[in-house]
């Protein structure tokens, strides 16, 4: 594996070598299994290059490639189930006859996770989108997997709830697909993780069981809770094909405001003292480094703060709050500010607020705008790092020290080490903004990063998870023991392998 | 030979405080009006006014004597005028209102700042009215006018480009206009509106803000300045646009070719 590792150089090419020795024998999907399909399923629910009604190949695309075209699989046929039953009938058929299955959302991933490896037969969740209860009081909400996590915001917005999770691929992606990738995203420094928010599932384990804990209960100490096993495991043990999560009530107001500091060492005080002050309205603590701001205001991500302002900040940092009373929430942020500006040893030079929902907009397009940014000044090696908040800087700093101790910092090479990311939750985007993508930049750059990562007991991928793209690295992260228990897991639920194979696990 | 005295520039900004532009308007039940317990803020045109004058004093340094802005309002305009003074103006004027009084029409608005104006001969005058074009709200977009009128001054509405020449009591104005842009000179005492393209708001940066609290805001009611601002218009009723449908699918062209002749559209004969 190892040797697989260091002679691969894009994930494309070197994705067919690792799996090779540990795929599983599975069948493809035949014509004799076709007509089983066309049995529990309506012709327009069915896409199949097979014979005799084939569907030509262009149909299959935005199924076969994930939205940035970096990973390509060879399925011949797409299933799109309408009910749980459905979902049942074609996973226990495909259990029996050892055909691999690729569970598929809104297929916005990044680690290339919802694609199929080989010619995996997929399974698209997009027509199992109602909502099947939601209740204005407890504000539960029960939906099919394949709602848009878009359309839920929708639908919850006049009953003044909104949803505990959002992120950029809000308009494409699916709930279902969101809790088996255990999103991130904006919101989690408020509202916690799907872990905690998720309160059951109903998924469709490998034999084609049902397995319905689709509860509405925010108690249920009932022994193992094995829900938690299918959020985040992408995918691997089972399909969701329900989910029941408590939304929070939607913030009356919100407001932000971007502040320069003098240096590095001042994030931590800082975010201790806005979150004492802020308290509950705090929804986000964004860091931005000096280097990737330039980047984004020389590329027109949103409008720049006066160079007055900015003169002389190693660092800025990107505050939001929300919160029910408008007046209670501007008076706190007031005097947090006030207090910042008139302290003995201002931990800030100086920041600005918003005061009108263009330039609300306008802060949070800089910090929004820094990976377009970052694509548009090279090509970006993207590390999405959970590391101890004090390492952020130091991560940065050390990768371009080695960088430049491989005399890789030079034209033509590397032109930037940059990092921003979620301070709130400890996540850290580490871009390598290269001139191209090169071999000897990823030989300096990969294990290097990872392994800098396992010194400070970090995760190697914060929320995008392992699909196929990290799966050689995910030992960097998790132990032998570990390792050992979640292929044992895996196992155990699925042991002909057919979910989702060549995914998560090495 | 005496040297003619230097005419430095006062100016006023009068600022409106509205439902803000992004919130998504409710009519009430009764159709009477809409629910205003939302977020409001600096009418936009009004910001690129305050703007616009700030921008002013940095072009023209010490010939900008003084900014003044000034609001109708309820309490809570006062927010108003502290972003307004954030953003860099050195004083401002609160005409208060009772929250529930209804709002001013633009010929009250314009009488009670000719009063503001009259009020300030004393201390120096008025030389340049900066104002939006409109308010977002009731989109009237006649203060300004309106205001010239009464004081007989010269006016230049919708300006995109303002060049003022202190010495010569005179300013260049580009307008935009149905064909293009059009430019006027004006003699000072002026009031000129703002549009869109003049400038982009700047944020209110941390050190202004607290320096903005401690700007004076003068408060004085209507029957201060002798003005009655009641409404002469009564409002019948409000309505929300309609509701966009939804557009539909079709299986085939002679599917669709159908529903278009169901809807009463028929080829054009060659």
């Amino acid at each position: 594996m190892f040797l697989v590792r260091s002679v691969s150089r894009t994930p494309v090419l070197r994705a067919p070598r690792r799996w090779a020795h540990s795929f599983p024998q599975l069948n493809s999907v035949t014509e004799h299994d076709l007509d089983y399909f066309r049995k529990i399923l309506p012709p327009s629910a069915i896409i199949t290059t097979l014979p005799p009604n084939p569907s030509p190949e262009s149909e299959l695309e935005p199924f076969n490639n994930d939205w940035m075209n970096k990973y390509h699989g060879k399925s011949t046929t797409v299933l799109k189930p309408r009910t749980t039953k459905e979902v049942s009938d074609i996973v226990k058929w495909c259990n029996d006859r050892h055909i691999g299955i690729v569970p598929q959302g809104g297929n916005t991933g990044l680690v290339g996770g919802s694609v199929p490896v080989k010619d995996e037969l997929i399974i698209s969740l997009a027509n199992m989108s109602k909502v099947r209860s939601f209740d204005d009081v407890s504000g539960i909400l029960v939906a099919d997997a394949g709602c848009i996590l878009q359309s839920l915001s929708d639908y919850l917005a006049p009953h003044n709830y909104v949803f505990p999770l959002d992120l950029g691929a809000k308009g494409s992606c699916q709930i279902g697909g969101n809790v088996s990738t255990n999103a991130g995203g904006l919101r989690l420094l408020r509202y916690g993780s799907l872990h905690g928010t998720v309160l059951g599932l109903e998924v469709v384990l490998p034999d084609g069981t049902v397995l319905d804990q689709l509860t509405s209960l925010r108690k249920d100490n009932t022994g193992y809770d094995l829900k938690q096993l299918f959020i985040g495991s992408e995918g691997t043990l089972g399909i969701v094909t329900g989910v029941s999560i408590l939304t929070a009530p939607a913030p009356q107001a919100t407001n932000n405001v971007m502040l320069a500091l003098p240096k590095f060492e001042n994030v931590l005080p800082l975010f201790k003292e806005v979150k004492r002050q802020l308290s509950e309205i705090l929804s986000a603590f964004e860091f931005i480094d000096r280097r990737v701001y330039d980047l984004a205001i020389k590329h027109g991500q949103g409008r720049a703060l006066d160079a007055e302002e900015t003169e002389g900040a190693e660092c800025f940092v990107l505050v939001e709050t929300s919160g029910g009373n408008r007046e209670h929430d501007e008076q706190k942020l007031n005097s947090l500010l006030e207090s910042l500006m008139e302290a003995d040893e201002p931990l800030i030079n100086t920041g600005v607020l918003a005061t009108s929902p263009a330039q609300f907009a306008s802060l949070w397009a800089i910090r929004e705008g820094l990976t377009e940014a970052v694509s548009k000044e090279g090509k970006p090696y993207k590390y999405d790092i959970s590391v101890p908040l004090q390492k952020f800087q130091e991560v940065v700093d050390i990768t371009r020290e080695h960088l430049r101790s491989e005399g890789l910092m030079r034209e033509g090479a590397v032109r930037h080490v940059v990092g921003y990311g979620h301070v709130g939750d400890g996540n850290l985007h580490l871009n390598v903004v290269a001139d191209a993508y090169t071999p000897e930049v990823e030989a300096a750059l990969e294990p290097f990063v990872y392994e800098l990562v396992a010194k400070y007991n970090g995760s190697i991928s914060a929320e995008h998870g392992i699909g196929v793209m990290k799966t050689h690295a995910l030992h960097y992260s998790k132990n032998a023991v570990s390792i050992d228990w979640m292929k044992k897991i895996k196992q155990l639920f699925d042991p002909n392998g057919i979910i989702n194979p060549g995914k998560v696990l090495p | 030979m005496r040297p003619s005295a230097v005419r430095l520039l006062n100016i006023l900004v009068p600022v409106k405080r509205t439902v803000d532009y992004a919130v998504k308007i409710r009519v009430n039940p009764d159709q009477k009006g809409i629910d205003l317990n939302v977020k409001h803020s600096m009418n936009p045109f009004d910001e690129i006014a305050v703007e616009e004058a700030v921008r002013l004093r940095e072009r023209l340094k010490d010939e900008v004597k003084s900014i003044k802005v000034v609001t109708i309002g309820p309490p809570k305009s006062a927010e108003t005028l502290r972003t307004a003074l954030a953003m860099g103006a050195d004083a401002g004027i609160h005409v208060e209102v009772p929250e529930s009084a209804p709002a001013p029409e633009p010929l009250g608005v314009a009488k009670a700042l000719r009063a503001i104006i009259e009020r300030e001969k004393e201390k120096g005058g008025i030389d340049l009215v900066i104002m939006g074009k409109q308010a977002i709200d009731d989109d009237a977009g006649q203060t300004g006018q309106i205001l010239a009128g009464l004081m007989d001054w010269a006016q230049a509405t919708f300006a995109s480009k303002i060049v003022v020449d202190v010495a010569k009591k005179e300013a260049n104005v580009t307008r935009e206009v149905d064909g293009g842009l059009e430019e006027v000179r004006c003699r000072l005492p002026l009031v000129v509106t703002t549009d869109l393209r003049l400038n982009e708001p700047r944020y209110a940066s941390l050190p202004n803000i607290m320096k903005a609290k401690k700007k004076p805001i003068e408060k004085l009611t209507p029957s201060d300045l002798n003005v009655d601002l009641t409404p002469r218009l009564e409002t019948l009723k409000v309505t929300e646009p309609p509701k966009r449908v939804g557009g539909g699918k079709v299986e085939s062209v002679d599917e669709l070719i159908a529903k278009l002749k169901e809807a009463g559209i028929t080829p054009v004969k060659a």
